[in-house]
């Protein structure tokens, strides 16, 4: 039995709480990539470090340290982990928004994997376009290649009206240049990038500009945040998918007349919250997701 | 005399259209309602309107720079602290719709919307 298939079978009898959700990708019997491994990363997303609402979550200062506990007892230790955007809660205050992002980063260095990939929210970025974020993190975007699959990390918060942007987009371009009509692509995001429910602000502005420059290739998946829950939806034969939060779940987009927290059930603690892995067959052009709860049940 | 009377009016309107800039009007002139955005709030937060009646939207904002989107009626607009942002907007159906704030604008932005209430 390969390792590959010993970590799904361990993903789907971890007992963990959450939905095994695979996505086959088309075409993938031609992938013609030169380095061809099975790999497994894992997202985490919206950790809002500094939010307080006890309502929501009374534990918002133990949340994150439970999630970085749990990932680091993951029986098979991923290649690498992605945390895709609002790392922080906002705050108006630039010396309050540093001290936060500095805390997360003490707190994610905790984390056993050391390769470990930032993105922006729009709540740690949008205020001062991604001044502080990047002190701390680097670029906002950038792209980078691992076994096979090339990785394309978009920034649609910076900017405060939710857009890419010309000058990435022609970016983003130029790095789709490099890339083969069926290379394997995996796309990180913080906003969907299609308009999921704009009438709460789930919708990148532009962006239908970076899914039009993806379409040409036939094995994109996007990862993405935003949203405080899953959520699967194709655009033509892009896959995307968005992540749980680690502080509090919002309900379903469109199912009631305002966007609000979900309310924490003392009887289910965390429910609604967790990160997942994603188990990157690359081969079989399939990405296996496990959704985790922060703490077992 | 009446012909003089709608040729003032005609006028008027004329003049009217020129203010208004890049907007179109039809006649007769249309319902204006002007709207406050500040931190983190719009008001007023409800907006009344009749389906098919037109109406421009005036915004103004004193504080920082902000957005005014209603996705169901694919009308949006920056607001931008001394300038008078407008749209015109047409119901073309009854119900009730959101309208929130589409750029980031601080602590509070994500709870600035509002509603606008469209009767037959």
């Amino acid at each position: 039995m390969s390792e590959s298939i010993d970590r799904r079978e361990f993903l789907k009898l971890a007992g963990l709480g959450g939905a095994v959700f695979a996505s086959g990708l088309a075409g993938g019997a031609k992938f013609a990539g030169a380095a061809q491994d099975d790999f497994y990363f894992v997202q985490l997303s919206d950790t809002h470090w500094g939010f307080n609402g006890p309502v929501v979550n009374p534990d918002a200062g133990g949340t994150l340290p439970k999630a970085v506990a749990a990932v680091n007892s993951l029986e098979y230790e991923p290649d690498f982990i992605v945390f895709t955007g609002d790392l922080t809660h906002t705050t108006d205050d630039p010396k309050e928004r540093r001290r936060r992002l500095a805390e997360f980063r003490d707190i994610v260095k905790g984390l056993k994997n050391k390769n470990v990939r930032f993105m922006p929210g729009e709540h740690d970025a949008a205020l001062d376009n991604g001044q502080a974020w990047k002190e701390f993190f680097g670029a906002s975007y950038y792209s980078f290649d691992h076994k096979g699959v090339h990785f394309i990390a978009i920034d649609n918060v910076s900017d405060p009206a939710a857009r890419i942007g010309g000058e990435q987009l022609a970016w983003l371009k130029s790095d789709l240049a490099t890339q083969a009509a069926d290379a394997r692509i995996v796309v990180f995001t913080h906003r969907p990038l299609f308009d999921l429910y704009p009438q709460w602000d789930w919708a990148t502005r532009d962006g239908a500009q970076a899914i039009d420059l993806l379409m040409p290739h036939k094995n994109v998946t996007v990862f993405y945040g935003h949203i405080h829950q899953e959520h699967h939806q194709m655009t033509g034969h892009i896959a995307h998918h968005s992540a749980k939060s680690l502080i509090f779940p919002l309900p379903a987009p469109g199912s009631q007349p305002k966007r609000e927290p979900i309310r924490w059930d003392p009887a289910q603690p965390y429910r609604g919250l967790g990160f997942r892995g994603v188990d990157a067959q690359v081969q079989k052009a399939e990405y296996e997701i496990t959704e985790y709860p922060v703490k077992k049940a | 005399m009446k012909l003089g009377r709608r040729r003032l009016l005609a006028a008027g309107i004329a003049i009217a259209g020129v203010a208004f800039g890049a907007v179109v009007f039809a006649q007769p002139k249309e319902k204006v309602i002007r709207v406050t955005a500040r931190k983190w709030v719009f008001l007023p937060r409800e907006i009344r309107l009749k389906k098919g009646v037109p109406v421009v939207l005036e915004f103004v904002t004193a504080d920082v720079v902000m957005g005014f989107n209603a996705p169901d009626f694919n009308v949006r607009a920056d607001i931008i602290p001394g300038q008078v942002a407008r749209v015109r907007l047409v119901p073309d159906k009854t119900g009730t719709f959101v309208f929130l704030c589409d750029i980031f604008c601080g602590d509070g932005h994500e709870g600035m919307s509002g509603q606008i209430h469209v009767v037959a």
